[in-house]
C-alpha cells in the first residue's frame, strides 16, 4: 500500500508492505537508523519515535497506521540553523554533558521518550522522571547518569521542541552508495 | 517483524469497520496487544481492520448515571481525563499504572478488553466497577454485562463479527474505590490485580485480574465481607495460575495481600 508520512519535516510518499513495521521501514527504507530496535516486544523503548507529538513505541505500529502523520526520530531532534550547521537539542547536549550514555543503544528512544516527558512538565522531579522512563531500559543499567542528563536539560531548554518545520526536499539526500535503493519515491509538499 | 503477510484495511466509521469485519479478519486499535500476539504467531489474522482512526469511538462523556467511555480511548486519554478522575476515579488510577507512557499513549480500553488477556488490569476493573461493554455487530448493537464478557482465557463473548463501541460505568454517588496490583516489572502486566468498590451503603464488589485464567468477581469473598466476616476465601472458586513469574500458592498469598490492600484504601 501506499502511505504519505511527514519524516522530520520530510513528507514521504512510499510504498510498504501492509505489514511493515513503523520501525522497519524508518530503518531499512528511510535509512534513519537512529530508531533502534531492541527487544521487538514493546518493553525496552529503544524504538521511541514522535507520531504526532506523541512518543510510542514503533515497533509496536503499522507504517501504515502511521499514514498522514508527522513522524519525529531522533535525527529531527537538532535544530538546523542553517542547511549544512545544526545544534544539538539540549536533551542531545545534556546526555553528552552527564555522560547519559555507555553503549548508546537505548539513547535514541530514551531521549524520545524524555522529549515528550519535558513538554507535558517542563520541569520534572527525579521521581517523574523515573517514571517516565519506566517503558525504557538500559541494558548497561546507566540509569542515574540519564536522570541527571534529562535534569540537565529541563534546566537549560530554550528550545524543547523538535524540529517540525517543512524544510525544502534536496534531490539527493543519501550520503553512501549503499543508502541509495531504488524505488524509494521522495516527493516535496 | 511480522513473519507472515496480511491485508490492512482502514474503516472510517462504526458502520464500516463492521462491515469491513464482516468480510473476516480482526480489529485493530491501539495494536499494543494484538501486534505483539501477530509477531509471535499466537494471532494471525489474514486481515486487520483498522478502528484507530474512528471518531465515533473517542471520547469520554456523562449519560445520566453513567459515564461512557469511547472504546478507542487511550489508557493515557482516561488517566488523564477530569471526568474518570471524578466519577470513577479507580479508572484514572489503573489506567494511569498499565504498561508505560508509550503504551498508555496506544493501548485503548476497547482493545484491551476485546483481547481480554487474563493479567490485563482493565477486566478486574470494569468487573468490580460492574460495567457494560457495548458492541456492534452486523445485526445491530448490544450491551454485555462485564460479569458475562469473559469467558475463558483470551475468550469473551464478543464475535468475532462485533466491535466494542464503548464501555458505559454506573456512577455511584459516594461509593469509594480502588485498583491495587503486583506488576510484572517489564510489562506492568499485573501478577495479581484486585479491584474494589464499596458502595455508600458499606458494600463491596470484589474482582481479580491476573489470579486465573479468566478474570473472575470474587462473589464467595464480597458475600464473605458484606456479612461482616473476614476474607478466608479469595480465589476459592477458581484455579489459580502458575507460571514462571508465580507460582499458584505464592499468586493465592498475593491475592490476599492485594485484597487486603484494597479494602484497607477504601476504608
Amino acid at each position: 500500500m501506499q502511505i504519505q508520512v511527514t519524516v522530520n519535516g520530510k513528507t514521504r510518499k512510499s510504498e510498504v508492505e501492509d505489514r511493515t513495521l513503523l520501525v522497519h521501514y524508518l530503518r531499512d527504507q528511510l535509512h534513519l537508523t537512529g530508531t533502534h530496535v531492541g527487544c521487538d516486544t514493546s518493553s525496552c523503548g529503544a524504538c521511541t519515535v514522535h507520531v504526532d507529538g506523541v512518543a510510542v513505541k514503533s515497533c509496536t505500529l503499522l507504517a501504515a497506521q502511521a499514514d498522514g502523520c508527522a513522524v519525529t526520530t531522533i535525527e529531527g531532534m537538532a535544530i538546523q540553523d542553517s542547511p549544512t550547521t545544526s545544534q544539538l537539542h539540549p536533551l542531545q547536549e545534556g546526555f553528552k554533558e552527564c555522560h547519559g550514555l555507555q553503549c548508546g543503544f537505548c539513547t535514541p528512544g530514551m531521549i524520545m521518550t524524555a522529549a515528550d516527558l519535558l513538554k507535558h512538565n517542563p520541569n520534572p522531579s527525579e521521581a517523574e522522571i523515573r517514571e517516565a522512563l519506566e517503558g525504557n531500559i538500559c541494558r548497561c543499567t546507566g540509569y542515574h547518569n540519564i536522570v541527571k542528563a534529562i535534569q540537565w536539560a529541563a534546566t537549560h531548554s530554550t528550545k524543547p521542541e523538535p524540529n517540525q518545520q517543512e524544510e525544502p526536499v534536496v534531490a539527493d539526500e543519501h550520503l553512501f552508495t549503499n543508502d541509495v535503493t531504488t524505488g524509494e519515491v521522495v516527493e516535496t509538499h | 517483524m511480522i513473519t507472515y503477510p496480511f491485508q490492512y484495511k482502514r474503516a472510517g466509521s462504526i458502520s464500516e469497520a463492521v462491515a469491513l469485519l464482516a468480510e473476516g479478519g480482526k480489529a485493530l486499535s491501539g495494536g499494543h496487544s494484538l501486534i505483539p500476539s501477530m509477531k509471535l504467531r499466537l494471532n494471525a489474522p489474514d486481515a486487520l481492520v483498522d478502528v484507530g482512526r474512528i471518531a465515533e469511538l473517542k471520547g469520554i462523556r456523562l449519560d445520566g448515571n453513567e459515564l461512557v467511555i469511547g472504546a478507542g480511548s487511550t489508557h493515557g486519554d482516561i488517566a488523564s481525563s477530569g471526568l474518570v478522575q471524578q466519577h470513577v476515579p479507580m479508572f484514572a488510577e489503573g489506567a494511569g499504572h498499565i504498561g508505560d507512557p508509550a503504551v498508555r499513549n496506544r493501548g485503548t480500553i476497547g482493545g484491551s478488553l476485546a483481547h481480554a488477556d487474563p493479567s490485563a488490569d482493565w477486566p478486574a476493573m470494569v468487573l468490580a466497577a460492574d460495567a457494560t461493554i457495548v458492541v456492534e455487530g452486523p445485526s445491530g448493537s448490544r450491551s454485555i454485562k462485564a460479569t458475562d464478557f469473559f469467558t475463558s482465557m483470551f475468550e469473551t463473548a464478543l464475535a468475532a463479527d462485533e466491535l466494542i463501541t464503548e464501555v458505559r460505568v454506573p456512577v455511584e454517588n459516594g461509593a469509594r474505590m480502588t485498583y491495587q496490583k503486583f506488576s510484572q516489572p517489564a510489562s506492568r502486566y499485573a501478577i495479581v490485580g484486585c479491584a474494589v468498590v464499596k458502595s455508600a451503603d458499606g458494600k463491596v464488589r470484589v474482582a481479580f485480574s491476573g489470579v486465573s485464567d479468566t478474570p473472575f468477581r470474587d462473589t464467595a469473598v464480597e458475600e464473605q465481607l458484606n456479612s461482616g466476616q473476614s476474607a478466608t476465601s479469595v480465589a476459592s472458586g477458581v484455579s489459580v495460575m502458575s507460571d514462571h513469574y508465580a507460582s499458584e500458592e505464592y499468586r493465592r498469598h498475593l491475592a490476599n495481600v492485594f485484597l487486603k490492600r484494597a479494602l484497607n484504601a477504601v476504608a
